[in-house]
């Protein structure tokens, strides 16, 4: 993984670089193809950067706001339905990427919790991340992402519980 | 556009009830939201930069036909392939999405894009794989497939894109 953080920005760059040449020499040449392609690029930036003001001021507000500790305080407690819920609400603040969360999700595990309350755990902090969210809603809709919580939600719980049964009678070897 | 009214509106009463509550922390969240963004923006950069050529290269008929809805059980089909196949982080993808949004591609496609991309990980894979084993990690990604493809067709009947 450390590689790939290491490699991915050069390609970025040396990609961006080849951009920005293209499109300068395109102006100086009047090059028709180039000017059609930075005029999409400078709309789509522009229509973008009218939304990141108070996307980010939601994102910045909801990290500093919310402890996690005390999230993280009512999991290892609950079960049953309650089990579900805060699994859920755990995931809803998740804030590390999928890596940093599967051996959080591997550790719930080994520490006794169900292994349908870790796979809905697993699934929501992929789908359920409110400041993830609070960027959805603001590209695609408040709509949008209320659907996609109503639909997807009880598919997540539906489906961990399903994969727990199938797993049943398996010894899982978690590292 | 009144998406952008009610969100600068919100962020703003946001604010204000932080600052009102506590000063110090109304700070570091503004910082925070600086620091991600100054983050995200070279990847975003980059990826405005593809679309705008890709866009170009890409005849308008193929938008029109096949993510815009008039075909869209191929539309949909390719947005779980590549979501499935591709890693974005989250503060990417929407951005993306309203950007593909604008450009006519249909809400259903959109969500079988952004689902696959979050839930099935064919990149991770192997790393998830190290920690729950292939039988379990197959059936957690199969499911996020299927969620992906359930989620799409809703949104596809929520906003008529679908009968």
């Amino acid at each position: 993984m450390e590689k790939d953080k290491k490699k991915k920005p050069i390609v970025l760059f040396v990609f961006l670089g080849t951009y920005t040449i293209f499109i300068v020499l395109s102006m100086i040449i009047s090059y028709e193809p180039g000017k059609v392609i930075f005029d999409n690029f400078y709309l789509f930036i522009m229509d973008m950067f009218k939304l990141f003001p108070p996307a980010f001021i939601l994102v910045g507000l909801f990290m500093v706001w919310i402890d996690r500790k005390v999230v993280e305080k009512y999991f290892g407690e609950s079960s049953g339905l309650k089990g579900y819920i805060s699994a859920i609400l755990l995931a809803c603040t998740t804030l590390y990427p999928f890596v940093v969360v599967l051996p959080m999700a591997s550790g719930l595990y080994k520490k006794g919790a169900k292994l349908d309350i870790v796979l809905t755990y697993l699934g929501a902090s992929a789908i359920c991340r409110i400041p993830m969210s609070i960027f959805e809603a603001t590209f695609l809709g408040f709509k949008f992402t209320a659907i996609r919580y109503i639909v997807s939600l009880p598919l997540i719980v539906f489906s961990s519980v399903i994969i727990g049964k199938l797993m049943k009678n398996k010894q899982l070897s978690f590292e | 556009m009144h998406n952008m009214t009610y969100l600068y509106s919100l962020a703003g009463v946001g604010l204000l009830i932080s600052l009102i509550k506590d000063r110090h922390k109304s700070k570091k969240a503004l910082i925070t939201a600086v620091k991600i963004f100054v983050k995200m923006l070279p990847m975003l950069l980059g990826i405005v930069a593809a679309v705008s050529l890709l866009l170009y290269i890409l005849p308008d008929y193929v938008i029109a036909n096949y993510l815009g809805g008039e075909d869209s059980a191929t539309g949909i089909a390719l947005a779980l392939v590549i979501g499935s196949i591709s890693l974005l982080p989250g503060f990417i993808t929407f951005p993306l999405s309203g950007l593909l949004l604008r450009q006519g591609v249909s809400y259903m496609v959109l969500a079988a894009f952004t689902t696959t991309l979050m839930m099935v990980g064919i990149i991770t894979f192997p790393i998830e794989r190290k920690y729950f084993g292939t039988k379990l990690t197959l059936l957690r990604n199969l499911a996020g497939f299927v969620i992906a493809l359930i989620i799409s067709l809703c949104i596809g009947f929520v906003y008529g894109e679908v009968f």
